[in-house]
């Protein structure tokens, strides 16, 4: 591992290179570790879903915890007209919660500290939401851009406010959870780095640093699952309920 | 005109990037294109996999797990609540059975001890009569007794005087005389002797 902060986020080739016509698809690490996610999200809940006693294992407990509570926080904040989307907002969660934590063990790789792999799935979700809001308001979701209670002498100006809000979603929230994943690992990094240089004498505090850090870490991969999971809600809230 | 200035300035905001790195550590490597294809082919793999498989075979599975377990506590609710009720009623029905059975055992109690003391009392009138019947046979037995012996006593005082008169007379003396005269004394004495 180099010494350079930056390093962890370097993406390489597993395998032989492989190519689709111009496009290169080869296995890199990131693959890895996206299949890595995917596959112990399926076995978590996989394992989770199998039996049904009345009195859950740990496993079940784990698998109806977090159906639970995407649930309740799809409910919440879309209504109960976003019901057909819970499985996409759930596999969404799931999969931004194992990357995120799966990027917290040493030496592994942080799927979503990666712009692209973020700005993928936000502007999935941005096209989506777009085009469901199109589907259910037809023209009308157009006056999502025209907030009510305005003066009209100011509309001009908030309508070319909202329209560029709106388009900026997709880079906020794409932005906002690559950011932070990087943000959090380079600084890790960082203070491995002190312990590391400031050797036995002056190496403590650093160390103590990243300990604390690791805590905050973990939290922030939680807690930007849940944002990218909750921001995703209220724009499909946006859509299907129309309330400007 | 303005989506030119738009394109190049990304365009050269990137370079810039990319330079501003590369002197120092090769750059960010998120803004390598060399793998985002790859990554957005890989993305699309694994999550468009496993959205399909969470949302066909997995989350239809636990909602069904939930949903059952939810209807299944209900229905243990009110299997328990409707047992309960029977409980409450059989035991009152159980306290109805003790009170009942106490009466009645207070009752036979009563009753038995009625016919006991009827018993008593008849068996005690039939043994009171047979004392009284035997006092009363016992009672003429002497009287019948005490009538005849002064009867007795006078025809022995009789006798005995005429022998004692004829022995010492030597002739026989009448009888009804004597008699006469022993009635005469002992009815004069009978006071004395018998006390009535």
């Amino acid at each position: 591992m180099a010494a350079n902060p930056m390093s962890q986020f370097d993406v390489y080739r597993i395998g032989p290179e492989i190519k689709v016509g111009a496009f290169d698809i080869s296995f890199t690490n990131a693959s890895l570790f996206m299949i890595i996610s995917t596959v112990s999200i399926l076995l978590v809940f996989n394992f989770g879903s199998k039996r049904n006693s009345v009195l859950p294992n740990k496993m079940q407990l784990l698998a109806e915890l977090s159906y639970t509570f995407v649930a309740k926080m799809i409910s919440d904040t879309a209504g109960s007209k976003a019901k057909p989307y819970f499985a996409f907002i759930f596999s969404l969660f799931m999969f931004v919660l194992f990357c995120n934590m799966f990027g917290m063990i040493p030496y592994a790789f942080t799927v979503t500290s990666h712009i692209i792999v973020t700005f993928i799935l936000a502007s999935f979700i941005f096209i989506g939401v777009t085009i469901i809001g199109f589907i259910k308001h037809g023209f009308g979701y157009l006056k999502l851009f025209v907030p009510g209670g305005v003066p009209a002498v100011l509309l001009p100006l908030i309508v070319v406010i909202e329209i560029i809000s709106y388009l900026s979603r997709p880079i906020s929230l794409s932005v906002r959870l690559f950011a932070n994943m990087m943000a959090g690992h380079t600084m890790m990094k960082v203070f491995g780095g002190f312990v590391i240089s400031l050797g036995l004498v002056g190496g403590w505090l650093p160390l103590s640093f990243s300990v604390a850090l690791i805590g905050l870490e973990i939290l922030v991969a939680f807690l930007q699952a849940y944002v990218f999971a909750i921001l995703t809600c209220i724009y499909l809230n946006d859509a299907l309920n129309l309330h400007h | 005109m303005i989506k030119k200035i738009y394109f190049q300035s990304i365009f050269f905001s990137f370079l810039f990037f990319k330079e501003a790195f590369a002197a120092e550590s090769g750059g960010m490597p998120q803004l390598n294109p060399e793998f985002w294809i790859s990554q957005i082919f890989w993305l699309i793999l694994t999550f468009g996999t496993m959205y399909v498989v969470l949302s066909k075979f997995i989350l239809p599975k636990i909602s069904n797990n939930l949903e059952s377990r939810k209807s299944q506590i209900l229905e243990n609710i009110e299997a328990a609540e409707k047992q309960r009720e029977d409980s409450e009623a059989k035991l009152k029905e159980y306290d109805e059975v003790i009170l009942k059975s106490k009466s009645e055992a207070k009752t036979m109690f009563n009753q038995t001890r009625e016919k006991a003391l009827k018993d008593i009392m008849a068996k005690k009138e039939v043994l009171d009569q047979q004392i009284d019947d035997e006092i009363n046979k016992a009672e003429k037995e002497i009287e019948v007794l005490r009538v005849s012996a002064p009867d007795k006593i006078n025809k022995i005082a009789i006798e005995t005087s005429s022998e004692l008169l004829e022995k010492l007379i030597g002739s026989g003396v009448n009888s009804s005389s004597i008699s006469a005269i022993v009635d005469d004394l002992s009815k004069r004495n009978g006071d004395k002797y018998y006390g009535n």
